[in-house]
């Protein structure tokens, strides 16, 4: 028995029961006792990338922006334009410091005029709560967290649309990537059904009540929906390499507090002509004096080994030139692919460079991004 | 799973079935188990000297990298090719899927080693059931 006063107890959202009595694997991800695989990472993965996978994602948080000023809020705080969004529709933007780096990586839904929800990760929940909430405080507008409020279940694969179906009342049909809409699940009205996902592939998150029985009921909803179509219940192991194979950022890999946009090669969702916002100041120095010196890039390993996190990248004279961000093998791609940040010459397609796998120089090559990119839809 | 009782095993979740002077080297089912599915198995070339205690390669899975410690020390005789292209046989039968066979440079070392039972013992306590 330990009884030592130090470790915190690990966080548990309401389905860590029913994960348990399927036999998941579980890990500490973030301070949170998670899933991180079932029946088997790759078949996990794979069932994603050629039917559907459920996951419990509801360690993530959710910040609600309310109030006749939360848009300026928003765009202080946010990097993308949310002026854009119309009610209905999401974003990916980012929170960025003063210095251009990342406090988090965000999807920034419109629920109404002056009413936004912020869907951020899990690791940095209190810290982007009380960013948010220090941030906004010029503004009118009432910061609130509903982290605790719901269960956040991601329903991701092309067999998506049609598991999910069978258990609304809402066309899925008509809400396009990066819109959502309220409709009944399960039984359950108004519930937020939302065309996102962390995976590269179609799917929906929707976000229900969190209180234990509601959240396993609609849990083994899904399941037995998505029976016909093969779904499995999916752990981080799988939503990890199925994100690196779509290169979608992590934070505190591609993405963290000593990185800035440039460098991440996110500076798509980035909207300095909305105006000033945390961040932009650094960001046009990070322009004007010619641009980031290090750029993230993809590789694929040409011979045999694994890049990992953390391994170095060398150039064909074995002179170091940067580090491992996110490295790994890819199932679906039968790969072993990573992702580096390398200074900005280096970067061109094909060229060669080497991996040191423990005390081997590994060949590799620079390969575009994302390395996997989903089929585009028949019909 | 249970583990075979003429097998001998290591804390570092090795087993090693010896017959004379030559010890075939695997890892066990609990290693397999908690490493998942394994895709990579990094295995010495025949005649390397392995010793005792010290890393002789590495099997890796899609999360992680795992160090093989040898539970003996000697040369090595064999390697099995097969799990170059099917390391998820470590997977399906861990107990079968051997990586290497040795030459024993000492018989006696493989005394020092857990029996199954003990093994068995070592592994409730690791996991706390």
């Amino acid at each position: 028995m330990s009884t030592s006063a130090t470790a915190p107890a690990l966080r548990k959202t309401p389905l860590n029961a029913v994960h348990r009595q399927l036999g998941a694997k579980m890990v500490d991800f973030g301070g949170w006792d998670m899933p991180v695989e079932y029946s088997g990472l790759i078949a996990e993965h794979m069932a994603v990338r050629t039917g559907v996978g459920l996951f419990d994602v509801s360690h993530m948080g959710d910040i609600q922006l309310r109030g006749p000023e939360s848009l300026n809020a928003i765009q202080h705080i946010c990097m993308n334009d949310a002026s854009k969004l119309q009610v209905g529709q999401a974003q990916y933007s980012a929170m960025l410091y003063p210095q251009g780096t990342f406090v988090d990586d965000v999807i920034v839904h419109k629920l109404s005029d002056n009413d936004y929800l912020i869907v951020i990760n899990a690791g940095t929940r209190e810290k982007d709560f009380s960013w948010v909430k220090t941030n906004a405080q010029k503004f009118h507008c009432h910061v609130s967290d509903y982290s605790d409020y719901y269960t956040q279940l991601a329903i991701q694969g092309p067999r998506a649309e049609e598991t999910l179906q069978k258990l609304t009342n809402v066309d899925l049909s008509t809400i396009k990537s990066y819109w959502f809409k309220w409709g009944t699940v399960c039984g359950l009205p108004n519930t937020l059904i939302a065309r996102t996902g962390y995976t590269g592939e179609d799917g929906f998150e929707i976000y229900v009540p969190s209180d234990e029985a509601t959240s396993k009921r609609v849990w083994e909803e899904v399941l037995e929906a998505g029976k016909e179509f093969g779904i499995v219940p999916c752990g981080l192991g799988a939503r990890n390499t199925l994100r690196l194979e779509a290169a979608l950022s992590l934070y505190g890999h591609e993405i963290s507090e000593t990185i800035n946009v440039y460098e991440a090669g996110l500076d798509r969702f980035c909207k300095p002509e909305k105006g000033p916002f945390i961040g932009s100041e650094a960001l046009q120095q990070v322009i004007a004096s010619g641009g980031p010196e290090r750029k993230l890039v993809g590789l694929e390993m040409v011979d045999r080994g694994i890049a990992r996190d953390g391994y170095g990248v060398f150039d064909e004279n074995a002179r170091p030139i940067g580090t491992v961000v996110s490295g790994s093998p890819a199932p679906f791609l039968k790969k072993n692919i990573a992702l580096a940040f390398i200074p900005k010459d280096y970067s061109a397609v094909d060229r060669q460079l080497f991996v040191q796998v423990r005390n081997t120089m590994v060949k590799a090559k620079m390969v575009p991004i994302p390395f996997y990119r989903r089929p585009k839809k028949q019909s | 799973m249970a583990y075979p009782a003429n097998y001998r095993y290591t804390r570092e979740h090795e087993w090693i079935e010896v017959d004379g002077k030559t010890g075939t080297v695997g890892i066990t089912d609990y290693a397999q188990n908690s490493l998942g599915d394994i895709v990579f198995v990094d295995a010495p070339k025949v005649g390397a000297t392995v010793k005792k205690g010290e890393v002789f390669g590495s099997v890796e899975s899609v999360k992680a990298v795992s160090d093989l410690y040898a539970p003996v020390s000697g040369t090595v005789i064999e390697v099995n090719e097969e799990l170059a292209s099917s390391p998820e046989k470590i997977n399906t039968d861990a107990h079968k899927a051997w990586i290497m066979k040795v030459e024993l440079s000492d018989p006696a070392e493989a005394d020092s080693l857990l029996s199954a039972a003990d093994y068995d013992k070592f592994v409730a306590e690791e996991t706390g059931h």
